[in-house]
């Protein structure tokens, strides 16, 4: 990496740093939403510069879009604008996180480089992957082959997780829909929504 | 000048952070957020030609839209409180 990025990198954290001290020092909710969904995307921002693109979108999308409307959703239902003052600091847990915090840092120091070739990460199977996998599973994409071939087990588990999510949230919309129409009875209501469709 | 361009945008990233954090009415914060998703698309497009990788700009783009339909949401949220959907009780309602 040339010393513009690395520069680029530290600037975008040292700027996450302050939107979380900013955050958490704020009393105003709107002004919380607000900056967290600038720290989003910050994130995202990061993630691209890291050219983990499908990352940066999810974060863009989830963590600046939706999550930003739940938090708006939230605090028009329970009508909580100011928080309250903030209790004076507590030194044990502060002690504690700092500690477990340094020793995560710690921990980091010998591991390989961002994009080390000689990285395990980049030794172990993926020279198989790029040599062998258009062969062994006649696909012309190599991510394909990975997802779809290599790693078909996984990919069917997160299918699954995704289908058990969808079909929850179903679940409790339809629910909280036959509730909100007084008068109607069940039959009535699937019947009304037969003939719309 | 992609490396000037890039430290200019950071610097606009600083300011608009300074409002929304500052406020102080919820219009400063909401502009403020919504110039920082300008400014971080930017950053984005500008760091595909510094690493050059141009097709940065495609992802750049789609930031853009979704960079809009979230700030719509959001005043749209404050407007009504809700997202302007029709109610449940409503005869049309109910999506």
């Amino acid at each position: 990496m040339n010393p513009a990025d690395i520069f680029i990198d530290i600037f975008l954290l040292l700027l996450m740093a302050a939107v979380a001290i900013a955050i958490v020092r704020s009393h105003l909710m709107f002004a919380v939403v607000m900056l967290s969904g600038i720290f989003s995307l910050l994130a995202a921002v990061l993630y691209v510069h890291l050219t983990a693109v499908d990352v940066a979108f999810t974060e863009a999308a989830v963590g600046a879009g939706v999550s930003t409307l739940l938090f708006l959703a939230t605090l028009a239902l329970t009508h909580v604008n100011v928080e309250e003052k903030h209790k004076p600091v507590r030194v044990v847990p502060l002690v504690i996180v700092t500690a477990t915090g340094a020793m995560l840092i710690w921990g980091t120091l010998d591991m390989p480089h961002y994009g080390d070739p000689e990285a395990p990460a980049n030794k172990h199977v993926a020279p198989r992957y790029i040599q062998e996998s258009p062969k062994e599973t006649g696909l012309p994409n190599m991510v394909t082959s990975v997802l779809a071939s290599y790693r078909g087990y996984d990919t069917l588990g997160e299918v699954v997780v995704i289908f058990t999510a969808g079909a929850g949230v179903l679940v409790i919309l339809g629910r909280s829909r036959r509730r909100r129409r007084p008068g109607v009875n069940d039959e009535d209501g699937d019947n009304l929504e037969e003939e719309r469709a | 000048m992609f490396i000037a361009a890039a430290a200019a945008i950071l610097v606009t990233m600083v300011m608009a952070i300074i409002r929304a954090t500052k406020g102080p009415t919820f219009y400063d914060r909401v502009v403020a957020v919504n110039m920082f998703g300008t400014k971080s698309l930017l950053l984005i497009a500008v760091l595909g030609f510094l690493i050059e990788r141009p097709e940065f700009l495609d992802i750049a783009l789609v930031y853009a839209l979704i960079n809009f339909v979230g700030v719509i949401a959001v005043m749209k949220f404050f407007r009504y409180s809700h997202l302007g959907t029709p109610h449940a009780g409503d005869d049309l309602g109910d999506l």
